[in-house]
């Protein structure tokens, strides 16, 4: 313990970067959109904005944006569980994975632009639509592709975090349930949802809190029609310069994430405790 | 173990396709004499003879791997230590405090982080561009590092360290010849993240760089807002297939790390 204790001595000169980054790269920041979420567009100390957030335009446009969020985590869960689900069933599982989880390292924008084409007034899906007699839509620039392309986005990182707790059930449960009688439908409620909800909760962590504060697929994909939380601040920094006011957004961002944060987080600590 | 169901195989297939669609769309298109993203019209390596010629975008291509090579491993080092130092840490109020501040900036929204980086960087003064995006880089790759390597220290068993110690050897010795070694894959693992990360990266980088510096990600963003150009298939399709290979490279250095260790624990 001693020894240890002199190498804490001795080894503080490499941690210093290491605190250096905590205080300048996330203490300070944070404090910055605090402190600037009181000024207006002015520079004068105001209260303004945060009245003007409460205005019927803010907070429809936050209401929206929750919604749109909703329904991006909860598509992207409808389709993720199943797949994780059967993957853990799957032979070389862990290849699977991968090249599920493949895609998204590609980079977003070119996803979001392959959907400029393939939903475009000429693209495939038109084509198909076509073919099949419905005729041209407008389908670039509405709620459903927005929504899609979303969807399309977030499914891996939905995936992964379910696998990983379906992994970690324990498959005796599930055999003691169907020989106790239990049907396939009760045995995934009452059995494999719960033990696999800690999953759940932080695969819809990982797509709740980006799908509030998207904005590049907002500008490309939906045109902006949809305006999210994220591309009102990003709208108020780089095109108004209202920084005052894109901060005060900001902070309520960051309260949305710390409440989500604690609904979605709370059993795990409680386990860790 | 039972055989899948015939309709499981189908949904997984459907979803495997509606994944892929749209990367091998983009590809098949870059070979599209046409110019537009549907009506196939003849085979052409055009666009990819044009992404070759384009040395506005091969400095951008450049600046993007600088940056992200460059963040990685600055990172990389900063991180190793500060997860060292947590690791050490005895009282576990001031542990959990460390913990929850290096996750701020892993689950903060990147408009958040790129809007208050944006904000630091012009009250001190920085100019936007190279500096001000590597900063960035760095400033959201450490965290991540930091996740990646902390597990490998806590499993460290620290009679390894005493006993060293014990040994007779500094804590220079012991760190480069004991902590380090051990805690590699996860060093290599952090590394990767976190270059992933950084090429990946748009909204930070979108607010904190200035006029004259761009990364892939931000020109991108502003081709794809001016229309569809099959300069940008071409690059996807090059950019898809060296994906491919750092991922494959990455499946079988860390198969290889993982069984040697585990080879490493039967002697």
């Amino acid at each position: 313990m001693m020894m240890v204790q002199m190498m804490k001595n001795k080894s503080k000169w490499y941690t210093i970067p290491y605190y250096l980054w905590i205080a300048l790269f996330v203490i300070a920041p944070v404090l910055l959109i605090v402190y600037y979420s009181f000024f207006d567009i002015e520079d004068k100390l105001t209260l303004s904005n945060y009245a003007k957030f409460f205005t019927p335009v803010y907070l429809k446009m936050t209401l929206n944006s929750f919604w749109y969020a909703f329904l991006i985590t909860f598509f992207s869960l409808v389709i993720a569980y199943p797949t994780a689900y059967i993957l853990t069933k799957t032979k070389h599982k862990q290849l699977w994975l991968l090249l599920i989880i493949l895609p998204s390292w590609i980079n977003l924008l070119l996803k979001a632009y392959a959907f400029l084409g393939i939903f475009g007034t000429y693209g495939a899906t038109n084509e198909v639509l076509e073919f099949l007699g419905i005729g041209k839509q407008q389908i670039l620039f509405t709620d459903f592709s927005f929504l899609f392309v979303s969807v399309y986005i977030f499914i891996p990182f939905m995936i992964l975090p379910i696998f990983n707790a379906l992994e970690k059930l324990n498959p005796t449960l599930v055999d003691a349930s169907k020989d106790l009688g239990a049907s396939a439908w009760t045995t995934f409620a009452k059995v494999i949802f719960p033990l696999t909800v800690d999953g759940v909760k932080s695969g819809c962590q990982a797509v709740f809190i980006p799908a509030l504060s998207l904005f590049m697929i907002t500008r490309l994909i939906a045109g902006n029609r949809v305006i999210t939380l994220g591309t009102a601040i990003e709208q108020h920094f780089l095109i108004t310069q209202d920084w005052g006011m894109g901060s005060t957004i900001a902070v309520f961002l960051i309260i949305i994430m710390i409440v989500i944060m604690m609904l979605t987080g709370s059993k795990k600590e409680r386990g860790v405790r | 173990m039972k055989k899948l169901s015939k309709i499981s195989v189908l949904y997984l297939v459907l979803v495997f396709i509606i994944l892929y669609a749209p990367i091998f769309y983009l590809i098949f298109y870059s070979f599209n004499s046409g110019g537009t993203m549907n009506n196939f019209q003849n085979f052409t390596w055009k666009w990819y003879k044009e992404l070759f010629q384009d040395t506005r975008l091969l400095v951008i291509v450049l600046n993007t791997v600088i940056i992200a090579l460059l963040s990685a491993s600055i990172a990389t080092i900063i991180g190793v230590f500060g997860a060292i130092s947590i690791s050490m840490m005895r009282r576990k109020q001031l542990r959990n405090t460390i913990l929850s501040l290096n996750n701020v900036l892993i689950v903060s929204p990147d408009v958040i982080i790129g809007a208050s980086f944006l904000i630091f960087f012009t009250i001190l003064g920085i100019k936007l561009g190279f500096v001000s995006v590597l900063l960035s880089h760095i400033a959201f790759c450490i965290p991540i590092v930091v996740i990646m390597v902390l597990p490998k220290l806590q499993e460290m068993s620290p009679t390894l360290m005493d006993a060293a110690f014990d040994l007779g050897a500094s804590w220079r010795e012991v760190l480069s010849k004991v902590i380090l070694p051990y805690i590699a894959p996860g060093i290599y693992a952090g590394f990767f993240m976190a270059l992933t990360y950084s090429l990946d990266d748009f909204a930070v980088t979108f607010f904190v760089t200035g006029n004259g510096f761009s990364t892939l990600s931000v020109e991108i963003y502003s081709l794809a807002r001016r229309g569809i150009s099959l300069n940008i298939n071409a690059l996807s399709a090059l950019l898809f297939f060296i994906t491919l290979l750092l991922v494959i490279g990455y499946y079988f250095v860390s198969k290889r790390a993982v069984r040697r260790h585990k080879t490493g624990v039967n002697q």
